[in-house]
């Protein structure tokens, strides 16, 4: 591949689906296209989003200069290994919601600009992976939030409508906060390049106001990645949209926090800094155990799920915590593991209610009888978020509390170890009251589902066992697929390759 | 000037926050709105204040002389302006239905998404 296609193909996880946004809007009224275009636009970005990994892949990291500017002075994108494989989950994710959003999200939602949206929210997310520079960052992060606030009250039901209150505030203020902190940043620097960023941090005299500024970044990237104490608009809100939207939501929008939370620790801001890696081990402990317990409370299939994204972003802020080559490496396989299982989770749950028209694990009952494929679907994923052996969940957790003991942070993972047998707690719930026990009676809505024509019940099903069978891969490859997050992990810890790639190496 | 703003861009801040910790939905938007305005105002400050030269390269120079005020705040801030009204022009919008399906501007009354089902 020349130069220039590599540049283009950088570039492509963002143009792709703007271009196919705006064409799907200029077909507004034509709901048949628009589901088509959808589905096209998420195969083609998960295509785009694999040939651009394993060029990374090949070819290390890639950056390309906006308009042609003078690097630092223009807008870069940097794709190195991390932002690889978030971009090739994204696709991934991209892919599975477009076909899962056929069956699940209904008309009048699908007329309110549901597939453009969605396709804005993925370039958003891309962009915010890809970009190289602060304040495009931002930019990128609003695209996200503005698409997602929509998607969110997309139905205008009252507890969606409370719920988006709250994340729209949260997440407003998050933004303002993370944009006064990038201008401080220029005001010490005067760059918004990361990679000169990373360079000209260190020289600042004034080290207290960098601290601050970092503090700053925590708190505003800990919104958006729903930690402890500043969660709180995630379980109130992730439960109210279409599951479609839910999914997405519960595999990307927190990550994306994460993955700026990753990048900005480990490239900008020193990362032998003891402070902020205590503060950060800090947070990650109470994010694990309250987002658990919180989980043990509820008794409603999503809400159990978002309150087990809280905590499972717990051990991902764990990870960075941590702050060896190792640890990195452990947390980007956490994080790759959890995207798929959590969004496959959310799914399932979307299909339960299909049949039965409800998520209140009271009114559950009996899946397992009428539906065992379904409950096999549940019950993997299940197992893998708890951290059951053969499953890639096992890996990530174990991989994690390794890098914990190496450095010999033994109450963290103790706690850690703790809250995996909480989470295999509740689902160890779900699976008793919505599959296991005795059907109550059979609902009106249940006689609805068995007359929706066989093909229909298949797509449905698809998305699902597309993503068991990547959780299985994932299980089974478990091996390799943590050679690359070592590379990943290595690039991360020493900021060096980072930077030369974009600065050119002196 | 450079303090004036700084005093400015202060007490945006704590009426900001104070608006938003406010249990009335009115007051949350315009708390909102008040930390917008902080985060520009201290962006602009933060880049040095340079009064009557603007950042253009004169005619027949290769470079631009000092004293030129600095672009990229102005930049930064034109655009984050810009995101800011979409975003804000959207809260309202969200505030007011969610205001007219409740009943009510008292965030004490959104309790639905937490209940326990």
């Amino acid at each position: 591949m020349t130069k220039f296609d590599i540049e283009l193909l950088v570039l492509l996880p963002i143009l792709l689906p703007l271009a196919f946004a705006i064409v799907m809007l200029f077909a507004w009224n034509n709901l048949q296209f628009q589901r088509v275009m959808n589905l096209v636009a998420g195969s083609v970005g998960f295509i785009v989003s694999i040939v651009l990994f394993s060029t990374i892949y090949v070819n290390g990291i890639q950056v390309v200069a906006i308009g042609g500017w003078k690097i630092p002075y223009g807008i870069v994108l940097v794709a190195d290994n991390f932002s690889a494989i978030m971009v090739l989950m994204s696709g991934l994710m991209g892919f599975a919601v477009a076909f899962y959003s056929i069956v699940t999200v209904n008309k009048k939602n699908e007329q309110h600009f549901y597939y453009p949206l969605l396709q804005i929210l993925l370039m958003g997310v891309n962009g915010a992976f890809l970009t190289g520079d602060m304040f495009n960052l931002y930019v990128w992060f609003e695209v996200m939030l503005i698409s997602s606030f929509v998607l969110l009250a997309l139905g205008g039901k009252q507890e969606q409508l409370e719920g988006a209150v709250k994340y729209v505030t949260l997440n407003l203020i998050s933004s303002m906060i993370f944009l006064s902190a990038v201008g401080i940043l220029y005001g010490l620097t005067g760059t918004l390049n990361m990679a000169d960023l990373a360079v000209k941090v260190q020289l600042v005299e004034n080290q207290g106001l960098v601290t601050v500024v970092a503090m700053m970044f925590l708190v505003s990237f800990g919104i958006k990645s729903a930690v402890f104490p500043l969660f709180s608009w995630l379980p109130a809100s992730y439960h109210t949209p279409p599951v479609a939207v839910s999914a997405l939501f519960a595999g990307l929008l927190t990550k994306v926090g994460v993955y700026t939370m990753y990048r900005v620790f480990t490239l900008i801001f020193d990362i032998n800094n003891e402070f902020i890696g205590t503060v950060i081990l800090i947070i990650a402990g109470f994010t694990m155990l309250t987002g658990v317990l919180g989980a043990a409370a509820q008794n409603d299939f999503r809400r159990i799920l978002s309150f087990h994204i809280v905590s499972q972003v717990g051990y991902m802020v764990m990870a960075l915590g941590l702050m060896t080559a190792f640890s990195f490496a452990a947390g980007i396989f956490y994080i790759v593991y959890h995207i798929i299982t959590k969004t496959n989770l959310f799914f399932i749950s979307g299909i339960v209610e299909k049949i039965k028209g409800t998520y209140n694990l009271d009114t559950l009952g009996g899946l397992f009888k009428k539906y065992p494929s379904v409950s096999l679907l549940f019950l993997i994923s299940a197992f893998t978020l708890s951290g059951i052996p053969p499953f890639a969940g096992f890996w990530a957790k174990f991989t994690v509390a390794l890098a914990g003991f190496c450095i010999e942070q033994y109450l963290i993972v103790g706690l850690s170890l703790f809250v995996g047998l909480l989470t295999l707690y509740s689902m160890t719930k779900i699976w008793n009251y919505a599959f296991w026990q005795d059907e109550k009676q059979e609902s009106e809505m249940e006689r609805e589902f068995y007359k929706i024509p066989i093909q229909r019940k298949y797509l449905l099903y698809s998305p699902s066992i597309f993503m068991t069978v990547v959780i299985l891969l994932l299980s089974l490859f478990a091996g390799s697929a943590f050679d690359f997050a070592v590379l990943t992990g290595e690039q991360l810890a020493n900021p060096q390759y980072y930077i030369n790639a974009v600065l050119g190496g002196k | 000037m450079t303090l004036l703003l700084a005093i400015v861009t202060g007490i945006l801040f704590t009426a900001g926050f104070y608006l938003v910790l406010r249990r009335s939905l009115v007051k949350v938007i315009f708390g909102l709105m008040f930390l917008g305005h902080a985060a520009n105002l201290l962006i602009f400050n933060i880049g040095r204040l340079t009064k009557g030269a603007p950042a253009f390269i004169l005619e027949g120079n290769q470079t631009a002389v000092e004293p030129y005020a600095e672009p990229i705040p102005q930049a930064l801030i034109l655009t984050a302006i810009v995101i800011g009204f979409g975003v804000q022009a959207f809260a309202i919008v969200l505030f007011k239905k969610a205001y007219q399906m409740i009943g009510s501007d008292d965030i004490h009354s959104l309790k639905s998404t937490d209940r326990i089902a």
